[in-house]
């Protein structure tokens, strides 16, 4: 009974937060779809499902989410491969650098891509405004999400079944096939869902590059709310994203329980050798692929009128040519930096209380059921997007019973819920990897329940912890998708800026806004160095 | 001491600890002898206040453990694999528990000195778990365990997982060391000869239930059943007319089974029983014989000193040795346990 209560105590908060901002929202935008007028009237979104225009946007997101997994796929298992087992000079480096395009704001890679289709080496290839720049950047985007998570897999695999196979007369190729990767497919599916996951929700990218020819379900939703003004139709996209993801969710769970768990060892990156050449070749590009476009956005923001100037940077603290933003870019870094602190600590505190709950042992079949029920509420940001969020905030918590309409915490809310699963797939694997009986014996030497905590828990989930808090603030700092719904006029976040000096004329304006990108780029790149610092082997991925 | 009063844990549907009574009393080490899965480690658990008990009560002094916690039973508890906090030295393992107590931090220096001294680890104090041996894990795990000086140490298979020789070495020291601390403890093993080189008392338990207790010899000497002698390491257990046979050579009254050591049987030129050798081993202490004895069966012998050892098929004759075997009470007949 007193762990019952004790379960319930800790859940109060996570609950609490999760059912008013987001089930609210999300109930508030189905009502909108199903129920528009007040009557249960699902003709309406049969009606939108049926329009040629949204066929289109259908097929196109999902040829292009498959094609960009595909290719990230390729060009990211050799590269864990190549970043984890093999000793590579630099290789923390590279692994950081890799790490970077994760976390820069989708508006900002849009923009990267942008000056390299648009102005840069290939200007003549036609590419500006084609899916195949859509696709390769989703794939600069999610190449971090496939070497973390499999070079984490790969890290600790113990390589003896693989010696065994190649004792037996295997080549490296059949050792590959027949040892390493099915235990390696645990990981590899995990990262394909994922990747596929954020490849078909992509906001920011698609909203940058895809211009008036190309929009997915995402940009859509965004287009018939903010342009348009369809709701119900926005609603229904919404209702058919929500639940498409949530089956590709399950769906990708099934296949990570069907492997089973491999047994780890720590081992040490071997010298390179001659058959690892297609791995670092794969890296190498992966590493020009992930370099390129950075560069190009930095060399442009660099060059006003042909020229190398700083001209751009000065003007930051200005609020542009024509008057028509009405901030200054340093402005909004800081109202960026200020709504991160708060997204922040939102994450964590609801983050490490469900990462605690769920990691807990269950005495009894009431407490099981209770934490699975949990656990299963808790995973259910996860499936959806953050325009469907944003836009759940907005029809949803501006009037009574809840009016965080002007409330200064709304932005951070929205962008803490987007960064939380991401908090909890962190602490989740260091706080389940702690074995019961170490708190145990804590308890019997006389600690108490909150000091074995501090003391054990804390002791060991405290870089992990910090980690999450990095990955936090920088997922915070460049979100875009649920913040362009919540920003207010007066106060945006950089991103929000900057897309919005995107749309100004004149390349005064654009020369600002890749200044601005830059900016925010390292911004979010040294949090992203220090979360590199305080990698935990073996550990983490996504 | 500690009282265990009929004591019932129940897992779900199951019962893991069925109605067990048992006392530990001062400066005593009690082990509690069982194969895996008879309950012994959820008794452990439950002592140390980590299981809910189902019914019965625990008492410690007289005064009820229900509901006080873990952490002020004033218990310390030792793992099978020691469970160190890897994120700590030794030393700060060692001193944990006067930590968490506020002790100055002079005293708590000195007490670990004193106590990694005890265990045979005198300068790991610095030492980083992740690079000791298991042996030193153990020792460092115990020592951590002794240092507020618990009202019982309750110790779950803490050799278990080392080596035979480790084993044998470390059960010696942990004896050394548990009497030399007077420590009153709870040690729970399903090795027979760990329990046998640690504790003064047994009890001996099998499918939840408790089958037998008693100090060393009492348990030794009068195994509750055929399946408790076995499991005490007596390689031969007759019952029926095969313990007649054994029984009646020994000059004792049949009608019960009969347990054998090893040297209850003699290879001896006058022995009243005849059979034919089937192998014979030289060990360093003896040389063992298995002996095929018409009516009784395959027999665990030794020789006698001085004798050459037989080759395979030769015929011997063994003597009994009375106070090497002990009488099993039939099921039935008089006994203490029915």
């Amino acid at each position: 009974m007193r762990r019952l209560l004790t379960l319930a105590g800790l859940a109060a908060l996570p609950v609490l937060v999760l059912g008013v901002f987001f089930v609210l929202p999300v109930t508030g935008m189905l009502g909108q779809g199903l129920w528009p007028d007040g009557r249960f009237a699902p003709g309406e979104v049969a009606e939108v499902l049926a329009r040629p225009r949204v066929h289109r946007v259908l097929w196109f997101t999902v040829w292009v989410a498959a094609a960009a997994t595909v290719v990230t796929l390729l060009l990211g298992v050799p590269t864990a491969y190549a970043l984890h087992r093999v000793r590579v000079p630099g290789r923390s480096v590279i692994r950081a650098a890799f790490l970077v395009p994760f976390v820069l704001p989708t508006v900002v890679v849009g923009i990267a891509f942008d000056r390299l289709v648009s102005t840069g080496p290939l200007e003549g290839l036609g590419l500006d405004g084609s899916p195949v720049t859509i696709i390769a950047a989703m794939v600069f985007f999610n190449l971090a999400v496939v070497v973390r998570t499999v070079g984490a897999a790969w890290e600790g695999l113990d390589p003896r079944p693989g010696e065994a196979a190649a004792a037996l007369g295997a080549s490296p190729w059949q050792v590959f096939r027949t040892a390493t990767f099915p235990a390696l497919r645990g990981s590899v599916v995990s990262a394909a869902s994922v990747v596929f996951l954020f490849c078909s929700t992509a906001f920011g990218i698609v909203l940058v590059l895809g211009g008036l020819r190309y929009s997915t379900v995402e940009t859509e939703i965004y287009l018939l709310t903010t342009s348009l003004f369809d709701l119900p139709a926005a609603a229904a996209l919404c209702l058919l994203q929500l639940l498409v993801v949530t089956v590709l969710l399950l769906l990708a769970a099934r296949a990570r329980s069907a492997t089973g768990q491999a047994t780890r060892r720590s081992v040490t990156p071997s010298r390179i050798r001659p058959y690892d050449a297609p791995a670092l070749l794969a890296t190498a590009l992966g590493l020009v692929l992930v370099a390129v476009p950075i560069a190009m956005l930095v060399v442009g923001s660099l060059r006003v009128d042909g020229a190398w100037s700083l001209a751009n940077y000065r003007a930051l603290d200005t609020t542009g040519g024509d008057g028509l933003v009405d901030v200054t870019v340093f402005e909004a870094l800081l109202n960026s930096l200020r709504t991160a602190v708060d997204a922040t600590w939102i994450a964590l505190l609801v983050g490490g209380l469900v990462a605690v709950i769920v990691t807990r042992r269950s005495h009894g079949p009431a407490e099981r059921r209770i934490r699975g029920l949990l656990d299963g509420f808790f995973m259910l940001p996860l499936g959806v997007s953050a325009v469907t969020l944003g836009f759940g905030f907005l029809i949803t918590l501006d009037e009574p019973p809840v009016n965080f309409r002007e409330s200064p915490l709304l932005v951070p809310i929205a962008q803490a819920l987007v960064a939380m699963p991401l908090v909890v797939r962190t602490l989740v694997p260091v706080l389940a990897g702690i074995d019961d009986r170490q708190r145990q014996a804590a308890h019997s030497l006389g600690a108490s329940p909150l000091r074995a905590l501090v003391t054990i828990d804390l002791a060991v989930v405290w870089k992990p912890l910090l980690a999450a808090a990095g990955f936090a603030f920088a997922i915070s700092l460049g979100e875009f998708g649920a913040t362009s719904f919540l920003s207010r006029v007066d106060h945006p976040t950089l991103p929000v800026l900057i897309y919005r000096l995107l749309g100004q004329p004149g390349p005064h304006n654009y020369g600002m806004a890749l200044a601005a990108a830059v900016v925010l780029a390292l911004a979010t790149a040294s949090v992203m160095f220090v979360v590199e610092r305080l990698r935990v082997p073996g550990v983490g991925g996504f | 001491m500690l009282a265990i009063d009929q004591v019932t844990v129940n897992y779900g549907a199951t019962a893991a600890v069925r109605d067990v009574s048992l006392d530990v009393r001062a400066g005593e080490v009690l082990a509690v002898l069982g194969p895996s899965g008879c309950g012994k480690s959820t008794l452990l658990r439950a002592v140390a206040g980590l299981e809910p008990i189902s019914a019965g009560r625990i008492a410690f002094d007289g005064a009820d453990l229900a509901g006080v916690p873990t952490h002020k039973r004033g218990f310390a508890l030792m793992f099978q694999d020691g469970q160190l906090f890897n994120h700590q030295s030794v030393g700060a393992n060692v001193g944990y528990a006067l930590r968490i107590r506020h002790r100055p931090r002079r005293e708590v220096a000195t007490r670990v000195e004193e106590l990694l001294e005890l265990v045979g680890l005198a300068g790991y104090a610095g030492r980083d778990p992740a690079t000791l041996s298991g042996g030193e894990r153990q020792r460092a795990a115990l020592a951590r365990a002794l240092a507020v000086e618990p009202r019982l140490l309750l110790l779950d298979e803490p050799l278990s997982a080392l080596d035979k020789s480790l084993r044998e070495r470390l059960a010696l020291d942990l004896r050394e060391i548990l009497t030399r601390a007077g420590t009153t403890a709870l040690f729970v093993t399903h090795d027979h000869e760990e329990a046998f080189a640690v504790a003064d008392r047994m009890a001996l338990m099998r499918g939840g239930h408790l089958v037998q207790d008693g100090t060393l010899a009492e348990v030794w000497e009068h195994p509750a059943d055929a399946e408790a002698a076995s499991f005490l390491g007596y390689p031969t257990v007759l019952d029926g007319s095969a313990a007649d046979v054994v029984l009646s050579a020994a000059g004792v009254a049949t009608g019960d089974g009969v347990a054998l050591r090893r040297s209850a049987l003699q290879v001896s030129a006058e022995g009243p029983l005849g059979g034919v050798v089937l192998s014979s081993r030289v060990t360093p202490d003896v040389v063992r014989v298995e002996v095929d004895v018409p009516g009784v069966g395959v027999v665990a012998s030794v020789t006698s000193d001085g004798t050459a050892p037989p080759r395979p098929g030769q015929d011997v004759r063994l003597s009994v040795v009375r106070d090497r075997l002990a009488v099993i009470p039939q099921r039935g007949s008089s006994g203490p346990f029915p």
